[in-house]
């Protein structure tokens, strides 16, 4: 019976004792993917995500706009981190078009691209706080990520959904006088962000929780292609900003946090060490910024690339997002595919969960910084 | 005088000038990047007429190999090139071709020098007007026996371009509903309505 099924359908037997259960998808606990993990007692002995309770298809509707109509579209899959998740995109078109990119829009761009990344992370801390039942460090983020939204509203004209980020360059100039407001307000952001430590990273029930849970050795991490913070919690250093440097980042002075823990507690770190030398990256891109000249090359209507394949990358809130664009010469792109840090990781999760007490799923599993809508895309 | 005299030459100087710019694409080959080219040359070295390069940029080495080659040019790339993991793995479709081809973008963690690099192999199965996921001529070796983190990629290949990947362990639906019954919706033919 089981071989003439098609594939994907053969049925599995289990074992009595070993209980399933469904978490998501519409479980605050999964976010917007079902987890279907078994235990034995409380036990996990095995879990299978399974993501796509949010597949929009944007791969596909990419095929069907032209380059420019992409930009809205395309950036939904994070909408908090919308810069970060354009610009594979925007740095792909710009290489397919040949366009050169003014120095003052590099660095609006390296500027937007951390502010999101700040605005992501602490979205993400919010929900890894309330997940442990530390509704304080769900208050905090959430609060404090208004200053930044704040700047980039002042920015873009936008709270989340920018549309910031076009091939040659940013859409708008920056506002006057927004070096003098964005230096004050991301002054204040590092002064706060540094009192998480006292209520949240060196609190013993949080580290009571997340030590040595869902460890994730260095070369697992390497094996299963991990990236970003979950793989610099184990102990690899690597960051896109780094290795393969776009735009600006070059000549911008910053540290990249790496553990070599590889347990919840570290992989929770990391994004916050982040936001310390995102702060450090801003206040040096103010000032190294040209303080005038253009910040947009104009195109000509309805660009068109020619016969050619481009794989761009970049270092987003959860790690090395991809963007590989195969152009067939038309104004539409023949393809998109975006290869997302969050599905990257996913695979991790069913080695970190096994084993593990079904209480310690949430600090497993949001650990991984893991954002389920843009797994599905 | 001596002015005159020097007037003539440089019209004489600038036609063979002039002449050289279509010759400037074909010196292009030789500002190939140095690196780069050495990796290519190293896989065209082992495997000679199996693979075919398809170009050589700048942190960029695509190769494309058949389907028959390209399990072992991928455990080549593993163990003779260091490269470690698969960042993505993509299915386009070519109707016109009747193929779809599976592109895997591969990087390296553990090798420094490798760290900007991304090798492209492509490789390109047989495509049928009316796909039968799973049960068709659309199928490839699955490179997951050696690229442990092409699992979920290639599931997803399976799903939204109907590519059958022979060997992997776990060929279900991943993003798609289970009771998924149209065309591959990657593929040309599904189309958006009112598109």
């Amino acid at each position: 019976m089981t071989a003439e099924l098609p594939p994907g359908l053969a049925l599995q037997k289990v074992d009595e004792r070993i209980m399933t259960l469904n978490v998501g998808p519409q479980h605050p606990g999964s976010g917007h993917m079902r987890i279907v993990v078994q235990i034995d007692g409380d036990y996990i002995v095995a879990c299978d995500p399974d993501p796509g309770y949010v597949h929009r298809g944007e791969e596909k509707m990419a095929e069907y706009r032209n380059y420019i109509l992409n930009i809205p579209h395309l950036e939904r899959p994070v909408i908090h981190d919308s810069c970060n998740v354009l610009y594979p995109y925007v740095l792909g078109v710009e290489e397919l078009l040949g366009i050169e990119v003014p120095e003052r829009a590099k660095y609006v761009r390296v500027i937007a691209s951390e502010l999101n990344r700040c605005i992501y992370i602490m979205y993400w801390l919010a929900i890894y706080g309330i997940f442990l039942g530390h509704s304080t460090m769900f208050m905090w983020p959430a609060g404090d990520r208004e200053f930044l939204i704040d700047l980039m509203e002042k920015m873009t004209g936008a709270r989340v959904t920018h549309a910031h980020f076009v091939p040659g360059g940013v859409r708008n100039d920056l506002p006057p006088n927004f070096e003098d407001v964005c230096l004050r307000q991301v002054n204040y952001f590092e002064k706060r962000i540094k009192e998480y430590a006292a209520v949240f990273y060196d609190n013993p029930i949080l580290i009571s929780r997340t030590k040595d849970t869902g460890v994730l050795s260095r070369q697992d991490a390497i094996r299963l292609g991990t990236t970003g913070s979950v793989l610099r919690a184990s102990g690899v250093d690597y960051d896109l900003r780094k290795k393969e440097p776009y735009d600006v980042y070059d000549e911008l002075d910053f540290q990249v946090p790496v553990m070599k823990e590889g347990d919840s507690y570290a992989r929770s770190r990391i994004p916050w060490l982040d936001m310390m030398e995102s702060c450090r990256i801003i206040r040096e891109a103010l000032q190294k910024m040209p303080k005038s000249g253009s910040v947009r090359v104009k195109l000509k209507p309805n660009p068109k690339g020619g016969n050619d394949t481009v794989y761009k990358r970049v270092e987003s809130g959860r790690g090395s997002l991809g963007c590989y664009i195969v152009s067939d010469g038309k104004p539409e792109p023949y393809r998109v595919k975006l290869s997302v840090p969050s599905f990257r990781n996913l695979i991790a999760l069913p080695y970190l969960l096994k084993g593990e007490k079904l209480g310690n799923m949430p600090s497993v599993y949001w650990s991984l910084n893991y954002w389920p809508v843009e797994a599905d895309r | 005088m001596s002015s005159n005299s020097e007037k003539p030459t440089p019209p004489a100087a600038a036609k063979p000038a002039a002449k050289s710019p279509p010759k400037k694409p074909e010196e292009k080959p030789i500002e190939l990047p140095a690196f780069e080219k050495g990796l290519a040359d190293k896989i065209v070295e082992q495997f000679g007429e199996k693979v075919e390069v398809a170009f050589v940029k700048e942190d960029r080495v695509r190769i494309n190999v058949s389907k028959e080659n390209v399990h072992d040019v991928a455990e080549f790339i593993r163990d003779g090139l260091n490269y470690d993991h698969v960042e993505s793995v993509s299915g386009v479709d070519y109707p016109q071709d009747k193929e779809i081809e599976v592109v895997y973008h591969i990087g390296s963690y553990t090798d420094s020098s490798l760290a900007r690099q991304i090798l492209v192999l492509a490789t390109r199965s047989q495509r049928e007007e009316d796909p039968i996921p799973g049960n068709d001529a659309t199928k490839l070796p699955s490179l997951r026996d050696i690229f442990y983190s092409v699992e979920f990629h290639e599931r997803e290949v399976f799903e939204m371009l109907g590519v059958y990947f022979e060997g992997h362990p776990d060929n279900r639906r991943l993003l798609l509903p289970e009771d998924w019954a149209d065309l591959p919706p990657l593929r040309k033919d599904f189309a958006i309505k009112g598109r």
